[in-house]
């Protein structure tokens, strides 16, 4: 059991990474960012690249990685969610887009990187064992920690900055954030190029652990969806809680229900299901948010 | 000629065209070109614009909706499961699998079409996983295997007149499977026109715009979106099974997410606002992911590039153009 709960939270803290960043733009622009695995893809490729092909220190490499996708993220939200959000007649229109996106995504990481799995040497040897009751390998904790020292460095710097309390006030009111002098099109810029940050920060994490593939890019979306839907869309709070819940409840699937075959995720989706005819808005959104 | 009938005449006029276009001059040019591949992209095409339209119909309701992928699935395991096991004609396993796809969409319909904007759609993204892990999961789905060596459609006759001949007799099965998927794509457009141009239309555009609003003046807005979903569908599941009668096996891969979505982009780069809009885009879709193939590794690349081009020039479609050029033609 308590292995179970160890890895639960060992899940939970990269999930609720993974989701900080798409609730995030989802609150800033109403935007459903399609492309939130494959920008998390990319992280992984660029920390395998500068660590696993250079040689270079892990932490240069998530640095890379984060200044990567940062830079994507602000790129792609000046030239186009930008333009066709000001244009379109139906604000769905920008989903095309994120689609599009993320097949462009594809694309470019299967040119760049190639399609093969790639992963790195560990970047701390040993396990640790609690008189066997709990095993879990050093690496694992190390990447456990460092994920929620992110988690807690992103929620002081939404709190605590001027920048974080812009973007909190466009997240209410995007019209009343203008009118009271916030550079509207400049903070969505950045808040986009955050919440790719986040992506490619777990990716690299992660690429010590699962290594990475093209092929992750997709269910990690979904992945991401499902935990936004559990916490309620755009609410920092319910993002991180939506990941901590379905880290436990894959840990707890996974170490119940393992007899009756693969059913860990059909299980999931039926329950997310049940919980949303009750409680549409999720555990922490404002209805209809 | 009374004021509706003028009105009328360029819509009859069009339509008699793109008939004879579809049924004549299309398998004439094919047979004159010696193309025969090409019946197998434009039958996918109707098919997968008859799901499209599911989609597009959802859309009229202000709801996105990505799990079409979810009900042709459904529909096509149907049809497969009651044409292999309990030897059922294709002919009736067809509007069977529609109405089962349409019956579980009313069940999973009343709780999640409360759900609105990116929260329905991302529900129905997870529903299209759902599908996809249960056909893996369930016994009579027969798993990861799937359902393979389904046969091909057998003979239609009623009243001892044979109405559609058993396709394995016939030489050209492909040319068959062309015209079936074009009359289910004439019918089912046919009858969205009919529906956007009803009552129910008109009831369905009053929710796109404001369904609190729709409510309070008497308009019972849970009752039609789970019609209207139901509908959707239909449409998802006649589409997956006549696609399952094609190739005739059906996997949990035959449709996933990717199919969901592209349903979703074909509505989209159709353009919202028309009718015949999902029919232009996944014609379009379709046919520029085709002729991408001789760029091979760069396939993906120019694809999606030119769809951000795309919506970045034509933000509501691509019938958006057409209309007002048209329009401005004619005056």
């Amino acid at each position: 059991m308590e292995q179970v709960i160890v890895n639960g939270v060992y899940l939970g803290s990269q999930y609720a990474m993974i989701a900080l960043g798409l609730t995030l733009i989802f609150a800033l622009m109403n935007v459903l960012n399609f492309a939130h695995g494959q920008m998390y893809v990319i992280g992984g490729f660029v920390t395998y690249t500068f660590y696993g092909q250079f040689g270079l220190p892990f932490v240069l490499a998530l640095l890379m990685s984060c200044v990567t996708l940062a830079v994507l993220g602000a790129l792609i939200e000046k030239f186009l969610f930008g333009p066709v959000i000001r244009r379109s007649a139906r604000e769905e229109s920008t989903m095309l887009l994120a689609a599009g996106i993320a097949f462009l995504l594809d694309a470019l990481i299967l040119l760049v990187f190639g399609e093969k799995q790639r992963g790195v040497p560990k970047i701390v040897d040993g396990v640790f064992n609690w008189d066997f009751r709990i095993i879990i390998p050093y690496d694992r904790v190390l990447i456990c920690v460092l994920a929620i020292l992110s988690i807690v460095a992103f929620i002081s710097f939404m709190q605590f900055t001027r920048t974080g309390r812009a973007l909190r006030a466009i997240a209410q009111d995007r019209v009343a954030a203008e009118l009271m002098g916030v550079n509207v099109n400049r903070y969505s810029m950045i808040g986009f190029a955050l919440g790719a940050m986040l992506a490619g920060l777990v990716g690299g994490l992660l690429v010590t652990i699962t290594g990475v593939n093209l092929g992750m890019g997709g269910p990690t979306s979904i992945k991401a969806f499902m935990m936004v839907m559990i916490g309620g869309a755009g609410v920092i709070s319910g993002a991180i809680l939506g990941g901590f819940i379905l880290g436990m409840l894959e840990a707890v699937g996974l170490a119940v229900l393992f007899q009756y075959g693969d059913i860990t995720y059909l299980a999931i989706f039926v329950a997310l299901m049940i919980f949303l005819a009750i409680r549409p808005q999720g555990l922490m959104g404002k209805p209809w948010g | 000629m009374s004021r509706a009938d003028t009105h009328r005449l360029p819509l009859v006029f069009g339509f008699a065209v793109f008939l004879i276009a579809v049924f004549l001059l299309v398998p004439f040019l094919i047979s004159v070109t010696g193309r025969w591949n090409f019946y197998f992209t434009l039958t996918s095409v109707a098919l997968l614009s008859v799901a499209s339209a599911g989609v597009w119909l959802t859309f009229y309701i202000g709801r996105i909706n990505i799990g079409q992928g979810a009900f042709a699935l459904i529909g096509a395991y149907v049809s497969a499961i009651l044409v292999t096991k309990a030897d059922v004609s294709f002919w009736v396993s067809l509007p069977a699998a529609g109405l089962f796809a349409g019956l579980v969409a009313v069940v999973i319909g009343l709780p999640i079409l409360r759900l609105r904007g990116v929260y329905f759609a991302m529900i129905t993204l997870v529903l299209t996983e759902v599908v996809r892990l249960a056909a893996l999961a369930l016994p009579i789905t027969n798993g990861a295997k799937g359902i393979v060596s389904i046969p091909l459609p057998g003979e239609l006759s009623l009243f001892g007149i044979t109405i559609i001949p058993d396709f394995s007799t016939i030489e050209n099965p492909k040319l068959a499977f062309y015209y079936t998927a074009c009359v289910l794509m004439v019918v089912c457009f046919a009858s969205m026109y009919r529906i956007v141009h009803s009552r129910l239309g008109q009831l369905c555009r009053s929710m796109q715009q404001n369904e609190e609003l729709a409510s309070s003046v008497g308009v019972n807005i849970a009752y039609l979106r789970v019609i209207v979903f139901a509908i959707s569908s239909f449409f998802g599941g006649l589409g997956g099974a006549m696609f399952g009668a094609i190739a005739q096996s059906v996997y949990p891969s035959s449709f996933v997410v990717k199919d969901s979505i592209d349903f979703m982009l074909n509505c989209f780069l159709g353009g919202l606002g028309y009718v015949f809009g999902p029919m232009l885009g996944t014609l379009v879709l379709y046919f520029g992911w085709d002729l991408l193939f001789e760029l091979g590794k760069y396939q993906l690349l120019v694809y999606s590039g030119t769809l951000i081009l795309l919506i970045l020039v034509l933000p509501n479609g691509l019938l958006s153009i057409r209309f007002d050029r048209i329009r401005g033609l004619w005056k």
